[in-house]
Order: structure tokens, then sequence, then C-alpha cells
């Protein structure tokens, strides 16, 4: 019963004593017309069929979904004063609520910086950038021009403060002394075997090119809008790829393996709530139709929107779960003693440091998918050729990417092998390879017995 | 492609000895063999991992849970014919568990008696009424069809250790396959229960407990399970259970049918990441200690068993069922004895059981 029986006016105690049964028209009269939280404001309800729809006044709802996103800012020092920040914007939901709360952000900081006397904290600058991926799916050229145009007048709507705007071709990932790059990129990705694979292998690419972006514009942070629900999916499709070891690594806060450090500000924020933010300000998005139909990184989304219809909290579970796996050393903004970061930023990295893995061991990595590498995966090799360039990308690569992206025989391998930008050869060529064979170069001249009786 | 070389089948071989035609395509690699082939490399697999994963010792004596079921029923042949073959030096014996199920486990438990004959190896059966007082009929009267599975789970567990204790075993091996494993793997994230996602990828558990357990089929799949009884026309029972369809477990079942279509290792990759997970020794595991009420293994005061029972007994369906309110819910304050409907044997120590 919703109403306190002693106060209610509208009789339905009697009613209830008489017949013993709920009596839902009073129900309905005296439900909640008041925000939860506030208790003064009049809910709001979207419509969409979610959950909690109803219950919270527009500012509050607003003010949680804030709040958790300032909430990992600032317990992670995700982005402090003297920061340079580009956000990865891809022109959805998520994005657009990171790039608005990181402009919101900055207001409040150039408000605190103009009303302060000895402007001492700085306030830190925020680009945008936007990956355009045509080269890879020919077919959105003319969708891509008007969402380029569409993304230009959002950013420049969000001044002041000003924000650069970088939009990079996908291919740009090779660099610029590259002969043909688009070419390059679709023979690279038409030497994928696997459907799959070739998604994978586009979204590692798009890194690298974030990546790139940010280290030639002087960036230092790189915020990734990824929310609950995509962290979700990521974590049925890790496992499902046999990449449970690596899977920590991907799903933290902060992810500083790349040069340049990401961090995921919405990871504590349903999709759910990411949408009806967008609807409540206004904010639009544009969806381009990047993804192909089939695939198991599809049928893991169907799978999750299936569990979520069953479950509504069911990706916050799945999170959850996932994140009492024990992160990695990177997993946390590297402490500096750098004279231009403030005291008080040091002071915050120091306290609120992740548990980490106590060893600060240099894991290896793989050199297409950057996931930290088991010790026994690469041991498992039974063969180590100096000079063949193949054979060394198959050596240093996790036994997913192996199975997923690399072709099948040696010389497809040794083609894919050239068309891969140079960044991730190089990862191959300075990688520590902790391979049996490797050793055994290293130690055969006191050897005495022959291969197969060593055990 | 597909259909081209099952037209040209007759110039086609089978890929691994290159002489016979081959009549199925292997659900695990996708190779196109024949039929001695497939047991050949079917088998030989099995034997790799109960020899690298050191399973048994000679002369152990060893229960294989026997449900019928197709699972089951080729386990009790593989090993048998392995345990010749390669001489483990192991005494095999069926166990079989009767839930009392009426038009399942009754048709199921005649499938195992042809076996014993069939195998030559005896057969030993337990059952719910007469260990717990309840057959699982009489449970689903009371509780209905959700949760049902919990119940008969857990007194599976106890009835099993609790036959094997009376074979006097050393071992006791399920036919658990690389499609259950990876499907537990998956539940168990998507239920948040870190600590038996650690140990649910283990291919030997219970090794400090009454009985250690272990899983021949780890990386076996279901698919080849059922290929091989099928080529082998061995017997076995092929009905799922009829409280079954609503076990939440489906929605992983079906998610791994799809994955499996898609790319077929994924049920070996799922296994890997469980295997690999970053779990921390120091996550709280469950301190193990013994049920006040029946002395059988239990992180809590009573046994899940025990806590499950007293609220059949009670008319209580819902004790024991999801999150705990109190310590043990509130059974501890109860200090009345049981029922007359249940008998005295639920009391009794385990391993100190006469028939």
């Amino acid at each position: 019963m919703a109403c306190n029986s002693t106060g209610c006016e509208s009789g339905c105690y009697d009613r209830e004593k008489d017949n013993g049964s709920k009596i839902v028209e009073d129900a309905v009269v005296t439900q909640e017309s008041v925000c939860v939280k506030c208790k003064c404001n009049e809910p709001m309800t979207f419509g969409d069929g979610g959950s909690e729809d109803g219950r919270f006044c527009a500012e509050c709802f607003r003010n949680n979904v804030f709040g958790k996103f300032r909430l990992a800012v600032t317990s992670h020092a995700m982005i402090t004063p003297s920061d340079n920040v580009l956000v990865a914007f891809s022109g959805g939901s998520s994005s657009r609520v990171a790039l608005q709360f990181v402009h919101e952000l900055q207001i409040k900081a150039l408000k605190n910086y103009e009303a302060s006397r000895d402007r001492s904290l700085a306030v830190f600058g925020v680009g945008v950038a936007f990956v355009d991926e045509t080269a890879a799916f020919p077919a959105l050229s003319t969708e891509m021009i008007d969402a380029i145009e569409w993304i230009r007048s959002t950013v420049s709507s969000l001044s002041p403060p000003a924000k650069g705007l970088h939009v990079v071709p996908i291919e740009s990932v090779f660099g610029s002394d590259s002969l043909d790059p688009r070419d390059r990129l679709v023979k690279l990705l038409d030497s994928v075997p696997d459907d799959t694979g070739k998604e994978d292998l586009l979204l590692h690419l798009k890194m690298l090119c974030l990546q790139k972006v940010a280290s030639e514009n002087g960036y230092n942070r790189l915020v990734v809008g990824s929310c609950t629900s995509r962290i979700a999916s990521h974590v049925l499709t890790a496992t499902v790829k046999g990449r449970g070891y690596s899977l920590s690594a991907d799903i933290q806060h902060v992810d500083a393996r790349w040069k340049v450090p990401i961090v995921l500000p919405l990871r504590d924020c349903v999709r759910q709530e990411i949408t009806r933010l967008c609807l409540l300000d206004g904010l639009k998005t544009v969806e381009l139709a990047c993804r192909s139909q089939s695939g198991i990184n599809d049928l893991v989304s169907s799978f999750v929107a299936l569990l979520q219809e069953e479950n509504p909290s069911r990706e916050c579970t799945i999170v959850r779960t996932a994140a009492k796996l024990t992160p990695f050393y990177f997993n946390k903004i590297p402490e500096t003693d750098d004279s231009n970061v403030p005291m008080a930023t040091q002071r915050r990295l120091k306290r609120f440091n992740l548990k980490y893995d106590g060893s600060m061991t240099t894991e290896a990595f793989c050199p297409i998918c950057n996931g930290p590498q088991n010790i026994s995966d690469s041991s498992e090799l039974d063969y180590f050729e100096e000079g063949q360039e193949s054979d060394a990308l198959y050596a240093a690569c996790c036994s997913s990417c192996r199975f997923q992206i690399l072709p099948q025989d040696g010389s497809s391998r040794e083609q894919f092998g050239s068309f891969l930008p140079d960044h991730m050869i190089s990862q191959v060529k300075h990688q520590k390879v902790n391979s049996q064979a490797y050793l055994r170069e290293k130690i055969k001249d006191c050897l005495l017995l022959d291969d197969e009786e060593v055990v | 492609m597909e259909a081209k070389s099952k037209k040209a089948g007759a110039t086609r071989l089978c890929c691994l000895c290159n002489l016979r035609r081959p009549v199925l395509k292997r659900p695990k690699t996708l190779q196109q063999i024949c039929r001695e082939c497939f047991y050949e490399v079917f088998e030989e697999e099995i034997h790799q991992v109960i020899v690298q994963n050191r399973l048994f010792k000679s002369g152990e004596r060893v229960a294989i849970g026997a449900s019928g079921g197709k699972d089951s029923t080729v386990l009790a042949y593989v090993l048998s014919e392995l345990n010749r073959r390669h001489d483990y030096g192991l005494d095999l014996f069926l166990l079989s568990i009767d839930e009392g199920i009426t038009g399942y486990r009754d048709d199921s438990l005649e499938t195992v008696k042809r076996n014993e004959v069939q195998y030559g190896l005896p057969l030993q059966i337990v059952s719910y009424k007469d260990l717990y007082g309840w057959t699982m009929d009489d449970i689903v009267k009371m509780i209905g069809l959700k949760n049902n599975c919990t119940f008969c789970g857990v007194f599976r567990r106890q009835a099993l250790d609790r036959g094997a204790a009376l074979l006097k075993v050393d071992k006791l091996v399920t036919g658990h396959n690389a499609d259950d494993i990876a499907e537990t793997v998956l539940l168990n994230i998507l239920r948040g229960d870190i600590a038996r996602l650690s140990r649910c990828t283990s291919i030997t558990t219970g090794e400090d407990g009454p009985i250690p357990r272990c899983k021949p089929f780890k990386y076996t799949y279901e698919k080849e399970i059922v290929m091989y009884a099928y080529f082998k026309k061995l017997d076995y029972f092929s009905t799922e259970c009829i409280y079954s369809p609503n076990a939440y477990r489906g929605f992983a079942r079906e998610f791994i049918k799809d994955l499996e279509r898609l790319r077929p290792r994924a049920i070996l990759d799922i296994i890997k990441s469980g295997e690999d997970f970053r779990i921390a020794t120091t996550t709280k595991m469950p301190e193990q200690g013994t049920c006040e009420r029946c002395g059988y293994i239990s992180s809590q005061k009573w046994c899940k068993a025990c806590v499950l029972l007293e609220g059949l007994n009670r008319g209580l369906p819902k004790m024991g069922i999801g999150r705990p309110r109190g310590v043990n819910g509130d059974h501890k304050k109860d200090t009345k004895k049981p029922g007359p409907a249940v008998k005295s044997i639920e009391s009794k120590q385990c391993g100190s059981l006469d028939f």
C-alpha cells in the first residue's frame, strides 16, 4: 500500500478491511508524484520502456549521471589542471555525452581561474578527434561528408573555451610517407580471413590513429566514452575469444599502457542513462552504419540485449564481476615528479592508486591488439627463425590475434606483415620475446643434450 | 565447396589417414574424416588429457557418475576401453543417482542397468528418497518449476559423495564436457560469482574434500560425444530432464550453440579465458568446515542440502534460495527436531551409511 493508512483520506483503508485485497485504483492516485531524491520536483518520464522511469526529476537525474562522471575523473586523477585532453568522438551518444561533460568541467575550471586572484591553477586544454573510416567502408562517403560538417559545427558551438578539432582519415595510421595509404588499408583488411578478426583489426588501427593524433598534437590524455553497457559486451567478447588474461587491462578506468593514457570517465554509466540524457539535454548524435551484420561481436551484442530484457541490471553485474579481476600495473595514471604537475595532483595520484599486481613486471604485449601476454602463451612457441618477419610476427602475437587476424600460411602472413603500420612492426622487433626457443638460442653453446631430450 | 566435396566423395579422402572415404566433419576442427580416424582421434585426445593432467594413479578405485545419458555412457565406454588399452590399472564402477523423476529418471536408470551388463562394470544406485526422504517429483509439487534445479544439483552433489563412500572409491569421474564448462564460465560471469569462476575450470576438484572428482571430457565437445555414441551405436537415454526448461543455463546454452556455428573453437577459447582470468588467490574464498547437522563438508554451519531440506520439511520452499538474510537464514533459532516425514538417515555422518 503506497499510502500511509492513518493519514489517508481516500477511504482505501476501510475498503481493504472489507475485502482484504489490494485496491489498485487508489494505488495509482497515491503513486509517487515527486522525485524520489529531492522530493520536490516532478519526476521525468522518458516512456522508453526502460527501468527506473518516472522516479527522478530532470535535475536529479542529470546530477546523478554527471556526478558519476565527475567522481570517476577526480578519483582516478583523469584530468588535472596541467593536462591537455583529447576526446575521441564518434558522433554516438556516449562520446557526445563525454564531450559535453568534459566541456562543462572545462567551463567550471575557466570560471575558477578567472575568479581566482593568483591564477595558480591553469585550465586544462581540450581537443576533439574524429576518425574517418571511409577508406574501410567506401559506401559511407556521402554520409561521412555530412557527418563531418555536423561535427565541425557541434565542436565550434562548444566554446568558449575553444577546442581544436582533428578529423583524421583512418589510413593516416600508416604515416605520411606511405605510398597509397587507402589502397594499403584495403589490402590489409582483405588479407584477414576472419570477419570478426577484420572488425577487431579495424578497432586496433583506430586506436593507433587516435594515439598518433594525440601525441603529434601535444595531448597527454585520451578520453574515450565507453559506458558500462559497452564494457559488458567487451567482457563477453573477450571471454569468447580466449582473451581472459588481458581482459582486466581493458576494462579499468585508466589504461596507461599506451603512450597517451586512455581514460574512461563514463565507465560507470549505463547506455540507458546516456541515451536519456541526450534526450533531456537535446544533445544530437549521428550513427554511422560502420558495423557489419555478422560476426561474434554482433552475436554478443544481441545476447547482452536479450539478457537485459530478462534483467535490466545484468550489464552492471557483468562489469562488476569483471571488475573483481586483478588489474595490471599500467591501469593507473603513472605517478610523476614533473614540476609542472601541481602538488595537489601528485598527492591525489598517490592516494587513489588502484591495487595492482605489486611487481612492476614488463609484460610482453601483442603487437596487434596491445594485449598483455600470459607467459605460458608465448612459451607455446616451437620455432623462432631470425630474419623471417612473418614468423617473428606470429611469435609475438597473442593466440587470439594469431587465430582471427593473422593469415594462416607463411607467405600470406609475410604479405600481411608488410601492410601493417610501422608502429605494430616495430613492436615485434623490440618486444622481449619470452619463448623457449629464444632462450635456447642464448644458451645453446652450453647445452649438452639434444632438443627432444630436454624436458 | 561443401556440396562439391559431398558429390565427389569418391575422389576425396579422409584428411588424417588418406585411405578411407570421409563420412563426417569433425565438429571441433571441421576436418573431413573417416569413422576409424574419428574414433582414434577422439579416444586419443581423451587419453592425452588424462595423462597430461595426471588424473589417475594405478590401483585406484574409480566411480563413474552414470545417468544413462550420452555423456556418462560414452564416458563409461571410453574409460573402460582406455583402461584396458593403456593399462591404467583402475577398478571401475558405475554410480547412479535416482532423483525420483517419473517418466525420466526411471527410464534412464534402465539404461544404466543395461550398461552394467554391457560394459561389465558393477553398479550402485543411490536415491533421493532413501537419502533425503524427498523425490524431485515431491519437491517440484511443493516449490513449482523455478529453483528446482538448485535443489536437485545440491542434493545430487552430496548423493554422489555418499554413493562414492559406499563403494569405497578413491575418485569420482563425471561426464562434464567442454560445452558444460563453457556454459558454467559464462553463467558465473553473468551471475557475479567470482569465487566459483576461479574454480569451475579446474579439471580436478575437491582434492581436499571427501572424494576428489575429475572431468576427463573437459576439452571434449558435446557434439563429438553425440557423434561417437551415434557411430558406435552405444545404448543411451536421450531425453532432457522434464523439469529443466526454465533453467537460466538455457540462455548460456543457446548462445554457445550460436557461437559454435560461427567459430567452433570458441568453446575451447571460453575455457581458456576461464583458466586465464586474473583472480587473486586472496579473493575471499569460503572457509571449509563441516555441517553441524549431517557432518558433510560445508562452508557454513549447515550444509546447503540440510538448509534446503529443512525448508522443505517446514513448508518453507524459499529457505536457502536467493541471498541469505542473516547467517544461514533463521534456522539456527529452531531447535525442534525435524518432522516425522524425514528419515533419520539424513543425520548420519557421510561415510557411515549401511544399506
